[in-house]
Order: C-alpha cells, then sequence, then structure tokens
C-alpha cells in the first residue's frame, strides 16, 4: 500500500552492499545449491560470514573476472547456483562477452551480483563508476537486471534471486544510504507504489529512490503531489504500474545512478511511446564520465542531486 | 586392434560427415574439424563414459566442453553417430531453424551440448566450473575440454590455467589441437606460442603430448591422463594434428580453415574418405 509521502522515514543508514552481504548469507542458509565466487573483493561484497561457515561453498577466483564468469557457468549445469561477485565494472563491462555466450546465450542460471556501481562509489574515480552496466545488462536477452534502493531491498534482492530459475544481475553501491524499506514484499519485476500522488508521476531505482523521496517531500510542501514508484526492477519492467500512474499523472520523471542513455530512463520512454505518450524528464548521466569526490557532491556535479529532481518535476508538469 | 579398426571406421565416416556438411551449407570450417576427426571418435566411442540420452547436468558421466566452437561440424557428427540425434539432422547445419547452428549452442536444444561456444578462451573456464562441480558432489568421471592452439593466445585461457593448478583440479583434462595454424596463417607468423610444454608446466599443469592421428597412441596417453586424477594436478595434453587430415588438398595449410569445398573439390574428397556407416540423406 502506498504510504503519505510524509510519512517515508529513514531509521538508520546502511550500505546497500551490507544488504547484500546478509541476503546472501541467508540465501546460503537457505539452499545448500548456492554457490559464492569472487574475484579477490571479498571484503567490498561483504560476504565474509558466508564464507566462514561454508568454506567449502566459496570459490576465490582471483583477480580473473572472465574465468569467473565462465566457472559459473560451469558450476551451474549440476544445479548449483553461483553467485558470482565483484565491483559493477568488473561484472560487467570487463567480461561482457563472457556473460553473453557462456550466460545468457547459453541459459545458466548464474546470479552476477556486483557492488560499487554509479558515481556514489565515490573517491576511486570514473574508472570504477561504471555508468553504462543496466543498459549493458538488459540488452542481454533473458537477462533479469536489479538495482534496489537500501538495505532491506538489496537484502531481499539476494535472497529472490536465489529462487529465480534465470541469469539475473544484481546491482548495488558503495556508500551508505537511508533505509525505508523495511516492510515490503519483494517480488522481482513488481514496482512498488511508495506514495500516492496525482500530479507528476517520478519511477527511480536504486539510490535515486530516496533521493525522490526527498524531493516529493519538498515538492509536497509547495503543494505539488507526487506518485512515486520504486522501480527496483528494470528487466522485466512493471510496465502495468508505469500505464497506470502515467495515465493519471499525465507526466513522469524518471531517475537513476547511470547514464541517460539505455539506462530506466529509455526503458520507461518505451512504454509509454507505444502506451501512453506523456512529457518525460530524465535524472541522469547525461553522456559523461564520473570522476573523484564525495557522493554527495557527485550526484549534485553530475545532475542527480534532489534539487535537481524537483527541477525537472516542476518541468515536466508544465510541459503537459 | 579390432577396436582401432572400428574406430577408423567411425573417423572416416565423420569426415565425410564434415565436408558434407561444410559443402552443403556453403560456409563452416573443414579444415579444423577434420583434424579433430579422430580424436572426437576416441573420446565420445572409446574413452568416455556417457549417455546418448543427454542430460544437462552430466552427473556420473564423464563431460566433454568444446571451447574452439567454430570445429562444430567434427562434433555434430560425433553426437549424431554416437546416438544423440538422427544423423539425417547434420543435413540442416547452419540453415534457418536448424539446431546446428554456425558455432555450438544450447538454445535451440542440440543434445550433447552443454554451453555455447565460438567466441574464445572460454571451454576452459567452463570445464573448471562443472569439473568443480563434481568434485563438491562427490562425482569420480572426468571432464575433458578441447582449446584450439590460436586460441591460447587468449588471456582467459591463462587465467583459467593458473586458477586450475592453484584449486588443484585434478578431475580435467585439457587437449590442445595443435595444427600450427590459425586464421591468418601459422602461429608462428600471427603471434608464435613459444614454448608451450614449457608455457603449461610454468602454470602448474601436467603436460603429455599425443599424436592425434595415432589412435592407440590417444588411449593410452589419454588414459595415462586419467590415472593423473586425485594427484592434485591439472593435466594438458598437447596433440599434434593436420589440419584438414584426410583430404589431401586441405592438409597442413589454414586456407581451408573456415571454406567450404565446391561440388568438384566435394567429389574429389569423397573419393579419399570411405563410406563406412551409410551417409545421412540431405534433404
Amino acid at each position: 500500500m502506498p504510504k503519505n509521502i510524509n510519512d517515508i522515514t529513514y531509521t538508520e543508514k546502511k550500505a546497500t552492499r551490507d544488504g547484500f552481504g546478509a541476503g546472501f548469507f541467508e540465501a546460503g542458509e537457505k539452499n545448500p545449491n548456492v554457490i559464492a565466487l569472487c574475484a579477490d573483493l571479498v571484503g567490498s561484497l561483504k560476504i565474509q560470514p558466508f564464507i566462514d561457515k561454508y568454506p567449502e561453498r566459496f570459490i576465490q577466483v582471483g583477480i580473473a573476472e572472465a574465468n569467473m564468469i565462465g566457472i559459473s557457468a560451469g558450476l551451474s549445469l549440476n544445479g548449483k547456483i553461483p553467485y558470482a561477485t565483484t565491483f559493477a565494472n568488473f561484472a560487467t563491462g570487463r567480461v561482457y562477452d563472457q556473460i553473453r555466450q557462456s550466460v545468457a546465450y547459453s541459459h545458466k542460471n548464474v546470479k552476477i551480483c556486483a557492488s560499487h556501481a554509479g558515481l556514489t562509489l565515490g573517491e576511486d574515480g570514473a574508472t570504477h563508476q561504471i555508468l553504462e552496466d543496466i543498459g549493458m545488462m538488459k540488452m542481454l536477452p533473458g537477462f533479469t537486471v536489479i538495482n534496489p534502493c537500501d538495505y532491506h531491498q538489496t537484502k531481499a534482492a539476494a535472497i529472490a534471486i536465489a529462487q529465480h530459475d534465470g541469469p539475473v544481475y544484481l546491482r548495488f553501491g558503495r556508500p551508505s544510504w537511508p533505509m525505508f524499506m523495511e516492510d515490503q514484499e519483494f517480488v522481482i519485476g513488481k514496482a512498488i507504489h511508495l506514495a500516492e500522488g496525482a500530479d507528476v508521476s517520478i519511477i527511480a531505482t536504486g539510490h535515486m529512490v530516496w533521493s525522490s523521496v526527498e524531493a516529493a517531500q519538498a515538492l509536497a510542501k509547495e503543494g505539488i503531489s507526487v506518485d512515486l514508484i520504486n522501480m527496483h526492477t528494470i528487466k522485466p519492467l512493471d510496465e502495468e504500474a508505469i500505464i497506470k500512474s502515467v495515465a493519471k499523472t499525465k507526466c513522469v520523471v524518471t531517475a537513476e545512478e547511470h547514464q541517460r542513455n539505455g539506462g530506466l530512463g529509455d526503458s520507461v520512454a518505451q512504454v509509454l511511446s507505444q502506451h501512453h505518450p506523456a512529457p518525460q524528464e530524465y535524472i541522469a548521466v547525461n553522456d559523461s564520465f564520473g570522476e573523484s569526490g564525495k557522493p554527495a557532491q557527485l550526484l549534485e556535479k553530475y545532475g542527480l542531486g534532489v534539487s535537481h529532481i524537483i527541477a525537472a518535476a516542476k518541468k515536466a508538469i508544465s510541459r503537459k | 586392434m579390432i577396436e582401432i579398426a572400428k574406430l577408423q571406421q567411425i573417423a572416416s565416416q565423420v569426415r565425410r560427415d564434415i565436408v558434407r556438411q561444410v559443402g552443403a551449407a556453403k560456409s563452416g570450417h573443414p579444415g579444423g574439424s577434420l583434424g579433430c576427426a579422430d580424436l572426437f571418435t576416441v573420446l565420445y566411442f572409446h574413452i568416455m563414459e556417457h549417455q546418448p540420452n543427454f542430460s544437462m547436468s552430466g552427473k556420473g558421466e564423464d563431460m566433454f566442453f568444446l571451447s574452439n566452437g567454430h570445429i562444430s561440424p567434427v562434433w555434430y557428427s560425433t553426437l549424431a553417430r554416437a546416438g544423440y540425434f538422427e544423423v539425417d539432422e547434420l543435413s540442416t547445419f547452419r540453415q534457418l531453424n536448424s539446431r546446428l547452428q554456425g558455432h555450438p549452442a544450447t538454445h535451440e536444444g542440440l543434445p550433447g551440448i552443454r554451453v555455447a561456444s565460438g567466441s574464445l578462451g572460454q571451454g576452459l573456464s567452463v570445464a573448471i566450473g562443472a569439473a568443480l562441480a563434481k568434485k563438491m558432489d562427490g562425482d569420480d568421471k572426468h571432464v575433458f575440454t578441447l582449446m584450439g592452439d590460436g586460441e591460447l593466445q587468449e588471456g582467459q585461457i591463462w587465467e583459467a590455467a593458473m586458477f586450475a593448478a592453484h584449486n588443484k583440479v585434478d578431475n580435467l583434462i585439457g587437449i590442445v589441437d595443435w595444427n600450427g595454424q590459425q586464421i591468418d596463417g601459422s602461429n608462428d607468423d600471427v603471434l608464435s606460442l613459444g614454448d608451450l610444454v614449457g608455457k603449461w608446466e610454468t602454470f602448474g599443469w601436467k603436460v603429455m603430448q599425443m599424436d592425434g592421428h595415432n589412435m592407440s597412441d590417444m588411449i593410452s596417453t589419454i588414459n595415462l591422463a586419467k590415472e593423473e586424477k586425485g594427484k592434485g594436478v591439472p593435466t594438458v595434453i598437447l596433440m599434434k594434428t593436420v589440419m584438414g587430415q584426410g583430404v589431401d588438398y586441405m592438409m597442413g595449410t589454414h586456407a581451408w580453415h573456415g571454406k567450404a569445398p565446391n561440388e568438384e573439390q566435394i567429389a574429389t574428397a569423397m573419393n579419399q574418405l570411405e563410406e563406412t556407416l551409410g551417409d545421412y540423406k540431405i534433404s
């Protein structure tokens, strides 16, 4: 059930990758076929508790991501459920062909779980701040792409993907971020309607969901009501939720920590152009690489700040 | 000796199937396929414990992965002749709506194929994954994978080589088709493989060599390699072959890596390869 926007608050901050570690541990406890692979980033991926408890179900591949993808495909043949984990840049762009041939085209039940996606990785800079991964992964036939918004949702997603038969890309991040999705029913491909509103739809994914909550709360003070959708699954996309919302509000803002080209915004635009054309504003990085800086500074500089979402919402409304 | 004679008969038919598949499709890769016909015959008709009633999991079976997927015609023929699917289906090779794709794929559900290959360098990693899964499940069977020699120029092969040695993946037998040729010329002209024995040994592998056209040698070498299981070291067999083996005008040259013979050339090849098991029908 959607809430009143002002009733959405956060308890504390934790990183989405911590949520992954917790969810993966639980998935591993429930299902003995769940296996972890990692390319020399165990600490960053928060999977040490699982390794401590189930050392025989962990494979350290070293700094060799291509090999990790191939081994994962081979492991999956007899029912193992490999979670191949590393940073998002090395989990996708670096090994795109290996994923395409050995996993996607070969229909292998491999879960590619990637931390440190997007600008909010921060100080490491553009070499590591991948902003193209959603686009690459959603283009692969049969791939499921999930970008959860907080600790709780990432934990739920890490558990849910073990029960989903098919290749998955699960994308999450490095920084501490507000935790606000404690009571949720997480279903792959089913958007969560966070707040009911009439003037503008905001469809957000990943860290941008909380930023959109803040933007919607500010807009509410100005008398603008936002229909807010937490789009944790980018593929398969919940088209019904998009059409239903935009049919009501007649305009939309999409928000994501990703390139404008090929991200959630383009997926939403595809749906709307076919079923319900409406003005759309993009909150996304516009054909640029990131750089070193603090997460909040980077979001502000690259047009992903709360103030940008507020401005985009007003612009979308003005274009109705 | 009777067994070898029988295997040679099968290999002759496999070679006919290769030339006829590539000829009918007017595309494909006959050179490497012909060069590996003896290996495929030995593996599927003598060495491997496997079920033509195909299961993707391969539990309790020896498993084979083809890393250099472009030599698909030899694999398709061997699988069909071993009973994985009807031999007449070989006539659909590279045609629209066929399960016999240009490069091996699982997408269309062809029995015998467990992972797609064609983009090079990936098969050894996949085979390692399958071998690790066997160890986890207490399955004592082997995993085989064939790689091209040119394919060893891919970096992923050496990621996998390092991993297999470190992790003692000793239920895995890698085989390299060492014909010395690749698309643009000889390995030595394109990018020298250098001391191939030394490279694998330095990476921590047990290295064996065999003559890929001497079936007695292949059987004894592969059986020796199987005995390495349990010793904590992966094994690679460098297999000397002649590209195009069995068809005189294709032998020893990279010219027939990815080129189809014309009608006249097919007829010449057919005269050199005995029909032993009956040709499949071209529909």
